[in-house]
């Protein structure tokens, strides 16, 4: 059961929405949900990520760590930079490497749904 | 001054019909064997955790069912740097005149009491809950994130990382206690299955049972083997919460416990450094000052870091092939140190050796202990 403040960025994401906080204080955007923010202190607000964003890291897994994924195995996962000044691990499309702008899109995995990234082929400025 | 008066453990492996208390017995009878002491010598008791024996107080647990009445004793979790961290504690505890022989501990059957696929499972829990754990991540996926960044930074190939590898396993043949000592080759590393590419099943160490454990003493032993300086970092917890995966900011903690010994870099004639996957030992030799950034397999190759070379690493074979056995696998690079230090290494054994640099790393780069080992 994800705590009372993540349900919030999962009910985001089942609505096809990727949730995070931003401090009114120092400007800081930071996705792991607190009732306050890491750096200054401050209570921090939602906001909504347009979702773009590059990849920063990536590892295909194919020695998955449960009976559910390893249905979907292999599966590459992200560590993605958004444009807001955060980053989120998330599933990618395969053959993502690193540096390439993405866009998120949302999978249904059990009762969640997974923000899953994907080569963002057109960008508008 | 703190000494190293004993150090003991047991063969890592699988293990039929033991227990992390038995395991960890065994370990310990043989460091205070080694240090000639009794049980009522003991007055200080700390150890790691177990994965097939959760408690509340596993070092009472422990300390009963040996035997023992210490008059100071917990655990400690700092994951794999959890060994290296006892042993620093154990220092400042014996330079305060809080304790004279303190037994640091720790073993677990993780192989034959939990099994491969259990294993996984749990461990693959250190990610952040609500964030990371419901995308499919494993240990492997963690450090396979961190792989892909440094590499790409740094312009590491995947062959480079193979070295280490096929260097770990060599020294690993030489020892009677290792999981694993048939050779491989930079061909097999690279040919072995997909885990989290980039890693692949021969970059990651293996699931082990085993136990370690040494004594650290307000006397010394014989050899006279000293705890010369300690230092610890915490960056981060999770992988998603580092700052920069090209640079973990470890330089620092390697520095001051250097520092404290007195020494710099090129007064170190061997190393134990954390080797949970061949990347793992990449980015913490570049980190702590042993190899130039992205070099470190230059250096393996120029022989550097073999039996011969400059800086022996790892002559048990490492987490890699040695085995990993939970805390245990961390402190066994202790007890060789130890071992070293004190010309007791048998068939392993490197020219004399007097100044040991080790680095331990819990989690995924989260947690990090540094020390300095000297012989005096």
């Amino acid at each position: 059961m994800a705590d009372a403040l993540a349900e919030r960025f999962w009910q985001g994401c089942a609505q096809g929405e990727l949730r995070y906080q931003r401090c009114p204080d120092c400007g800081a955007a930071q996705l792991h949900a607190r009732p306050f923010c890491a750096r200054c202190g401050a209570a921090p607000d939602w906001a909504a990520s347009r979702g773009l964003g590059t990849v920063y890291a990536v590892t295909h897994v194919t020695r998955a760590p449960t009976p559910d994924f390893a249905q979907l195995a292999p599966y590459a996962i992200l560590l993605v930079d958004l444009d807001e000044g955060f980053r989120m691990m998330a599933h990618g499309e395969p053959g993502l490497a690193i540096g390439q702008r993405v866009c998120a899109t949302f999978e249904a995995h059990g009762a969640r749904a997974l923000p899953r990234f994907v080569r963002l082929r057109e960008e508008q400025p | 001054m703190a000494w190293i008066s004993g150090v003991g453990d047991t063969a890592f492996g699988r293990l039929e019909g033991e227990t992390p208390l038995s395991l960890m017995a065994s370990a310990a009878s043989a460091a205070l064997a080694e240090a000639g002491l009794e049980r009522d010598a003991i007055d200080g008791v700390l150890c790691g955790y177990s994965g097939t024996l959760p408690h509340l107080m596993l070092a009472t647990l422990f300390a009963e069912y040996l035997g023992l009445k210490p008059r100071y004793a917990h655990a400690l979790q700092a994951g794999g740097a959890t060994g290296a961290a006892m042993v620093m504690l154990a220092e400042r505890l014996v330079e305060r005149g809080e304790c004279r022989n303190l037994l640091v501990v720790a073993g677990d059957n993780r192989l034959s009491g939990q099994g491969r696929d259990s294993a996984v499972e749990m461990l693959a829990q250190v990610g952040q809950r609500d964030y990371e754990v419901p995308f499919g991540p494993t240990i492997p996926a963690y450090y396979g994130l961190i792989a892909s960044r440094y590499m790409h930074v740094h312009g590491i190939s995947e062959a480079d990382l193979a070295e280490f590898a096929v260097l770990m396993r060599a020294h690993a043949a030489l020892h009677p206690g290792a999981q694993f000592r048939t050779p491989i080759s930079i061909a097999e590393v690279l040919a072995s299955r997909p885990i989290a590419a980039p890693l692949k099943l021969l970059d990651c160490c293996p699931v082990s049972d085993g136990a370690a454990a040494l004594v650290v003493s307000a006397a010394p032993g014989e050899p006279r083997i000293c705890i010369a300086g300690a230092a610890q970092t915490h960056p981060h917890q999770h992988v998603s919460s580092a700052a920069d995966l090209a640079d973990f900011g470890l330089a620092g903690c390697a520095e001051r416990a250097r520092e404290e010994a007195g020494i710099g870099v090129d007064d170190v004639d061997f190393l134990a450094i954390y080797d949970s996957f061949t990347i793992t030992l990449l980015v913490l030799l570049e980190e702590t000052g042993f190899a130039p950034r992205g070099k470190a397999a230059d250096r393996l190759r120029a022989g550097v870091f073999g039996r011969e070379g400059l800086w022996p690493l790892n002559t048990h074979g490492g987490l890699l092939s040695f085995g990993h056995s939970g805390v245990a696998g961390g402190l066994a690079h202790l007890v060789e140190a130890g071992r070293q230090l004190a010309g007791r290494a048998g068939a392993r054994q490197v020219r004399q050796p007097e100044i040991a640099f080790l680095h331990g790393d819990g989690g995924v780069m989260s947690s990090h202990v540094s020390l300095v080992l000297r012989r005096e």
